[in-house]
């Protein structure tokens, strides 16, 4: 009991932290169409910001919740008005353009911060659970992802620019025709996504840590989710982190966490093959 | 009274809950020029699409020169010696007319004959000025004439053409009857169009296709004054019948 | 196919390379020849992402996976038996052998461009992970350890045919470059034979290649192979070279470094990868040696430069402005008399 308790706490973190991970590409992915290959780097700033801002005496809950994200956030908008803005419709240029942006990235982060070492200790201290204990942290996580869910929900459900984000995502020439300013709703839909994935690093930075090439092992568990999740950003990581973060941490509590990985890698290419416009591609489809 | 050349039946084709073809039994006799008309959404690419293997029939036989081909693939189809000329062109838009032209004869007509019969159908179609153009880059009606020529290097017998006329120029629509009118008897043709001056031009018999069914198969004449026809144009509002 | 073997670009492509493999010894440091050897390598595999993805218009993240099985296969093979033809064969046996399973599913299977990309991805990272696991002693095959993320040290060099001495610099120059300019020679001759030709215009339209009564999963599957026989040979130069193969040639790093490599070189030309990799290198190289330069920074400036300016790429963008430049010559050129 206790151990099925236990093992459902840690299936959660892994589905959570799967789902914040992906989130923020798939915004952009979903509503821009925009495969942002510096995404794994959008993590990796938004941990350093919380990570240096905390160093600097900034609170905790301030710099994981505001510093980190405003950050990215600016970052975002800037590198989609310099770069993004001009390559849309070119797929192809703008993974390489991204591509570049994350060694950039990379290598300035590795240039200013490769010394550091510091890391930033979990809070919430531990849980006991029956005969077990695990880091209450996991549960804050967990919590941060649902709230991460519900709130993008809202905002694109009930909210006129939601309304607008989403029109756009579904016809841009259209939105157009009808008034929308589609470059400010990119510009504001990309820094939306930054922010999110900022927000994530952070949280994340207290398990996992932060140095300058932790976006490479990101970006790939992110763009495998958001491909297996489908065309609608929030439905699809959703049900995605689900089912791939469940089937990770299955296989790695009877087995060893690489097999883990592995385990989640084929799963993907098996839900691909039967639904391969990805989940969202075929239930719930329209959804946001 | 001819085997029939080919033949279709009691084919259905559904998307969802939608049945684009519904039912349809499709008889064509060798050396036959049929043309087929309906509104639009009456299911006559879609027929197309099954006869030439691109979509599975939902239910339904498809049978060519007495082989059954129901569901088959496409490059299996165009081997028995079907052609297609697609309602959206579909060409290798990168690539030079003249490669575009020798790409269908080689694979039809052998390595010893391909560079011939392209060089013929350059100069047939008028398209010689313009053989080492991208595709891409020529006007809508150029690029039907060079899918039309893809078709014929092919020398398919049986030539299933989805609009040939559409957006050319009465010249251009002119040059199009003359190479129908060479090609009557010797080949077996299905012509789906909406210009009916055009069909009018080179009728013999017509279907009507109406929400995937057949509607009625008669001459041009006929169908003109048949009320039932008037009747689907009309309350489709697909254009005019005089026109 | 014939009329390739007497064109002027092929002949001059041929030309040169020789002239450019026999006189580089001469002229240059040892050290810039082993540096050119291993360049010649990845520029071979470049090529073979070239072939595959600018030709075939199968774009994927496998060429780095069947170059890294081809390095891997050499090494074990060369470890356990003398000679580097036991080495040689099955660097390229084992990449084709996966290429054939995994196309197979793929190509019959008619599955989208997209899953292909995912799935070549995620195979990568598959034997990326699992690769990194083999440190222990127990994974051995014959008389060479897996070594793990540690790789496999010691692999051994080329050898001259028939005699078994290893190859020097100079001579493993020459046999690399050899192979890039033979490899690059035979796909030119390739793209102009009549499989060349259709694998093209299954590019260009699937469909209408379906139409025209090809089949389009023998061509795909086709240039596949081949593109993963290229990396495989490339990954056993690789490792011949370096006396060394790591897991780092499973990385997505690595596999998005190809597709870097062939952009910014040209997609959908032969020469744009070879050229776009040597770019990328030699840059590399050079400024690796200023004080206090980053290779990530300096390959981001490069890549975003690259994008923003050459949208096309190297070699596409030269030919365009050469062929301006030579049309707007044309118009100046010696006046017509009065008619």
């Amino acid at each position: 009991m206790d151990a099925g308790a236990l093992i459902l706490v840690h299936v959660l973190y892994a589905v959570a932290s799967l789902f914040l991970i992906a989130v923020g590409l798939a915004i952009v992915f979903g509503m821009m169409g925009v495969i942002n290959f510096a995404h794994g780097e959008f993590l990796m700033i938004g941990g350093f910001a919380f990570v240096l801002a905390v160093h600097a005496g900034v609170d905790f809950w301030l710099a994981m919740f505001v510093v980190a994200p405003l950050t990215v956030a600016l970052i975002g908008v800037v590198i989609e008005r310099l770069v993004i803005r001009h390559l849309y419709g070119r797929i192809v240029d703008t993974v390489l353009a991204t591509w570049g942006l994350s060694l950039l990235f990379i290598g300035i982060a590795s240039e200013t911060l490769g010394y550091f070492q510091e890391g930033v200790a979990p809070p919430f201290g531990a849980v006991r659970i029956g005969a077990y204990q695990t880091g209450g942290y996991n549960f804050f996580v967990i919590a941060v992802a649902a709230a991460v869910l519900a709130g993008l929900y809202a905002l694109l459900r009930y909210t006129r620019f939601g309304l607008i984000a989403r029109g756009t995502m579904q016809n841009p020439a259209m939105a157009a025709a009808l008034g929308t300013n589609v470059r400010a709703v990119y510009s504001v839909t990309f820094g939306i996504g930054a922010a999110v994935s900022g927000l994530a690093g952070a949280v994340l930075a207290p398990i996992a840590g932060v140095v300058p090439v932790i976006g490479v092992t990101y970006i790939a568990e992110a763009f495998i989710t958001v491909i297996v999740g489908g065309a609608s950003p929030l439905a699809g990581t959703a049900l995605a982190a689900a089912l791939l973060g469940t089937i990770n941490q299955a296989t790695t509590f009877v087995s060893t966490a690489v097999l883990g990985e592995v385990a989640l890698l084929l799963a993907a290419i098996v839900l691909l093959r039967f639904l391969p416009a990805g989940i969202t591609g075929r239930f719930l489809r329209g959804s946001v | 009274m001819s085997a029939a050349f080919l033949e279709a039946r009691d084919l259905w084709r559904t998307f969802g809950g939608v049945a684009a073809v519904a039912g349809v039994d499709f008889t064509l006799a060798q050396g036959e020029l049929r043309c087929l008309i309906g509104a639009n959404g009456a299911g006559k690419s879609t027929f197309f699409r099954m006869l030439t293997g691109q979509l599975a029939p939902t239910r339904g036989r498809i049978r060519l020169k007495g082989h059954d081909i129901t569901g088959r693939a496409p490059f299996e189809v165009a081997r028995l010696g079907v052609g297609i000329k697609t309602q959206v062109p579909s060409l290798f838009e990168g690539l030079p007319v003249a490669e575009n032209l020798w790409l269908a004869a080689r694979r039809a007509q052998g390595a010893r004959r391909a560079d011939a019969v392209t060089a013929e159908l350059l100069e047939e179609l008028r398209l010689a000025r313009v053989a080492d153009a991208e595709v891409g880059t020529l006007s809508h009606g150029q690029r039907q004439w060079v899918e039309l020529g893809m078709v014929l290097a092919a020398d398919p017998e049986l030539l299933l053409l989805d609009e040939p006329a559409a957006g050319m120029t009465s010249d251009e629509v002119e040059a199009t009857v003359a190479l129908i009118e060479r090609l009557r008897g010797r080949r077996t043709l299905v012509i789906v169009e909406h210009d009916m001056h055009f069909v009018r031009r080179i009728a013999e018999k017509v279907t009507v296709l109406h929400r995937g069914r057949v509607l009625v198969e008669d001459t041009m004449d006929s169908i003109l004054s048949n009320p039932a026809v008037r009747e689907a144009y009309l309350g489709s509002r697909a254009g005019g019948l005089d026109g | 196919m014939r009329r390739e073997l007497r064109a002027p670009g092929f002949l001059a492509a041929a030309g040169l390379g020789l002239v450019l493999i026999a006189a580089l010894p001469q002229w240059a440091e040892v050290y810039t020849i082993f540096n050119l050897s291993v360049y010649a390598v990845l520029a071979t595999l470049a090529l073979s992402l070239g072939l595959v993805w600018g030709m075939g218009g199968l774009l994927g993240f496998g060429q780095s996976a069947f170059f890294g099985l081809g390095g891997y296969a050499y090494a074990i093979a060369a470890i356990n038996f003398a000679g580097s033809g036991p080495g040689l064969l099955a660097a390229i046996v084992l990449p084709v052998l996966a290429a054939a399973v995994i196309g197979y599913f793929a190509f019959f299977g008619r599955i989208s461009d997209v899953y292909f990309a995912v799935i070549s991805l995620t195979v990568s990272l598959i034997l990326y992970n699992l690769i990194n696991t083999t440190s222990g002693a127990a994974y051995r095959i014959g008389q060479a350890p897996l070594g793990g993320y540690n790789g496999i040290p010691s692999v051994p060099p080329l050898n001259l045919p028939f005699a078994g001495t290893p190859l020097s610099f100079e001579g493993t120059f020459y046999a690399a470059a050899g192979l890039l300019l033979a490899v690059y020679l035979a796909l030119r001759l390739l793209m102009r034979s009549r499989f060349g030709r259709v694998v093209v215009s299954v590019r260009e339209s699937e469909t209408r290649a379906e139409l025209l009564g090809y089949d389009v999963r023998l061509y795909k599957l086709g240039v596949f192979l081949i593109g993963a026989a290229v990396a495989g040979a490339a990954g056993a130069f690789y490792a011949a070279w370096g006396a060394f193969i790591g897991p780092d040639v499973f990385s997505i790093g690595f596999a998005a470094q190809i597709i870097v490599w062939v952009l910014l070189g040209g997609l959908g030309t032969l020469i744009g990868p070879v050229i776009g990799c040597f770019v990328v290198q030699a840059l590399t190289a050079w400024l690796g040696e200023f004080e206090g330069s980053n290779p990530n920074i300096v390959l981001g400036v490069l890549f975003l430069a690259a994008v923003m300016l050459l949208p096309k790429g190297i070699v596409p963008t030269l030919r365009s402005a050469t062929g301006r430049l030579m049309r707007a010559r044309a118009a100046a050129g010696p006046r017509e008399p009065a008619a």
